[in-house]
């Protein structure tokens, strides 16, 4: 059945709400097997991407293939062999967790007894043992999303769409989604995650793709983009504003970026061997006393904000 | 892990399996909403008894061939019953549209229009348990019939009819109202004059005139007035027929409705 090494391709989509064109032009490619991650600020177009490739919605321009199955001429096909967690919880409220998982098991077509014992296997997997016989409407935020997740699993399907899988849950769980979904890849699921926290692109995904405003502007392994923006930083904190005054004059307009009320400077280095002694050692001898100073990697951070040009919402927690 | 089994039958015969499934859950959801309970059970008593009480003395001695105003309601009671019953499909497709699963349901291999089965046809087991519930009410209270078993099979003919034909309708209004309170003003707007102004709880005969000729026209009235004939063994005239086309003519249209604005809401 699937020849091409890539399990999602999709080329040039565009999609329009009235006169507002919110997809400019997307193209992305996921090999078999492999994680991508889908990165971008609020509104640039990942939930929109993720419902076309899930054959949830049309588009205006452009192709996309899920397995070689197009997703508009073969959209049964496609939805036979994806599972999609979207942005807000789809779960059945009123249906326990286990009638949850056995009839969504059974509309993916597995028989009865396949659905009874996938269903026992997820709940042990996603510890909602305890909770498998109560309401949906009872669960914790945390539960329900893995709730959600294990019920796109059910009939494992070999490509997964997640949107924003972790966004909203508490530091605990969302490191236990992570190990979820990192299993979900050691055993050999395509997956396409979008996602806002770029620690969690950087972490999870084999590539990423960032889009803004509905068009991608970078793509690449964590590693590529991070090399994109480049140079590391040194920053450096001074004891005082008279220290902080003269060291500016010191460093003679190098710097990155300065603040009077952290009497904080940021530079950027070329050179970690030679550049950061060099610069301390002419502080050391303008007897400029410095607090403290840390050399910075570029973060995903820095890549988002020097593409996107906008400043990020600090991840909380 | 398990290896799993896919049943393997074709593709009309899963989509069958696909409404079964999805009847069992708007069955199920019925089951574990209170106020849902308590409409089907306690609703219907309520309103029969009220009903009997409130109006069988002003009207009890008016009716032809020495009628009891029990007997006279039953008939009106159910199909009013039965009426605003359908407004439970409303609310269930309208909830389902506005939350998150109606994406997880498109996004399996699963026929569409499975979900709007299921809110349909359990609808048709509430309203069968509350036509029940109120015919052994009515039979404790006074009501009597001479029904044969042909007649209650076509009585429960008539009703199936009725409901299934509401119930698609309501399936539109679910699909059409922009939120829960849209729901339930649009559908109370449409059957509240509907079932008032019919032979339901007054004869026809009663009324004035521009509002006689409305009532004696309209779907409902003819519903009550074959259903009636049935239970108190009065001749049904043409109503029978009628009925039967309202009711077929109804589902004729309002199916396709109700399956193209479903599958046009949810793919945008
Ligand atoms: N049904 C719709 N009608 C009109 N505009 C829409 C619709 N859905 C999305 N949009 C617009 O499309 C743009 C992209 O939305 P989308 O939901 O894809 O963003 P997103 O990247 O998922 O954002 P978030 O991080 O907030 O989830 C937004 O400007 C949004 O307002
Ligand atoms: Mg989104």
């Amino acid at each position: 059945m699937p020849q091409s090494k890539y399990a999602i391709e999709a080329k040039g989509l565009r999609k329009s709400y009235g006169k507002n064109e919110v997809l400019k032009g997307i193209s992305l490619k996921v090999e078999r097997g492999t994680m991508l991650a889908l990165l971008g600020p609020n509104g640039a177009g990942k939930t929109t991407t993720v419902r076309i490739l899930s054959t949830l919605l049309g588009f205006d321009k452009g192709s996309v293939t899920v397995e070689n199955y197009d997703v508009v001429k073969d959209a049964d096909s496609v939805r036979g062999v994806i599972g999609l967690t979207g942005q807000s919880a789809a779960v059945d409220e009123l249906l326990t967790g286990r009638e949850n998982l056995e009839m969504m098991g059974r509309l993916y077509h597995l028989t009865k007894a396949s659905a009874k014992e996938r269903a026992q296997e997820l709940l042990e997997d996603f510890d909602l043992v305890d909770a498998a016989n109560r309401p949906a409407k009872t669960y914790s935020g945390g539960m329900r999303r893995r709730l959600d997740l294990a019920v796109s699993l059910i009939a494992t399907p070999p490509v997964i769409f997640l949107d924003e899988p972790t966004t909203g849950l508490d530091p605990r769980s969302r490191i236990a989604m992570w190990t979820i979904i990192e299993n979900l890849k050691k055993n050999g699921t395509t997956i396409l995650l979008t996602t806002q926290y770029l620690e969690e692109a950087d972490q999870l995904a084999d590539r990423i793709v960032v889009i803004d405003g509905g068009k991608v502007i970078a793509e690449g392994t964590a590693k590529d983009l991070k090399s994109k923006v480049g140079k590391d930083r040194l920053e450096l904190t001074f004891e005082g504003a008279k220290d902080y005054k003269k060291a500016l004059e010191v460093v003679d307009g190098k710097t990155l970026d300065q603040s009077s009320e952290d009497l904080a400077i940021t530079m950027t280095i070329n050179d970690i061997n030679k550049d950061v002694s060099k610069v301390l050692a002419d502080l050391a001898s303008a007897k400029i006393r410095v607090s403290s100073m840390a050399v910075h990697k570029p973060t995903l951070d820095d890549v988002f904000l020097s593409l996107t040009g906008k400043v990020k919402k600090k991840e909380e927690q | 892990m398990a290896e799993l089994k896919f049943v393997n039958r074709p593709k009309p015969l899963l989509a069958v399996t696909d409404s079964l499934l999805m009847i069992k859950r708007s069955s199920t959801h019925i089951t574990r909403k209170m106020d849902e309970l308590l409409g089907t059970f306690f609703q219907p008593i309520m309103f029969l008894v009220l009903f009997a009480a409130v109006f069988g003395g002003a009207i009890g001695g008016t009716l032809p061939h020495g009628v009891s105003y029990l007997n006279f309601l039953m008939a009106g009671i159910i199909v009013q019953t039965v009426a605003f019953g359908s407004t439970t499909t409303a609310l269930a497709v309208a909830g389902d549209l506005q939350q998150g699963i109606i994406d997880r349901f498109r996004s399996l291999p699963m026929s569409n229009l499975a979900v709007l089965n299921g809110h349909v046809i359990s609808d048709v087991f509430r309203n069968a348990i509350s036509t029940i519930v109120m015919i052994i009410t009515g039979f404790v209270i006074g009501f009597r019939t001479d029904a044969s078993f042909l007649d209650w099979l076509a009585i429960a003919g008539l009703l199936l009819l009725f409901t299934i034909a509401f119930s698609w309708v309501a399936a539109i209004m679910g699909v059409l109202a922009k939120s829960i309170e849209g729901v339930q003003w649009l559908t109370f707007i449409i059957i509240f004059p509907l079932t008032f102004a019919s032979s339901a709880f007054v004869p026809a005969e009663s009324m004035v005139d521009g509002l006689r000729t409305f009532a004696e026209n309209q779907p409902i009235t003819h519903f009550v007035e074959a259903v009636r004939a049935l239970m108190i063994g009065a001749p049904i005239g043409n109503h029978g027929w009628i009925a039967v086309a309202w009711g077929i003519g109804t589902l004729v249209v309002a199916m396709p409705i109700a399956a193209w604005l479903f599958k046009r809401k949810t793919t945008q």
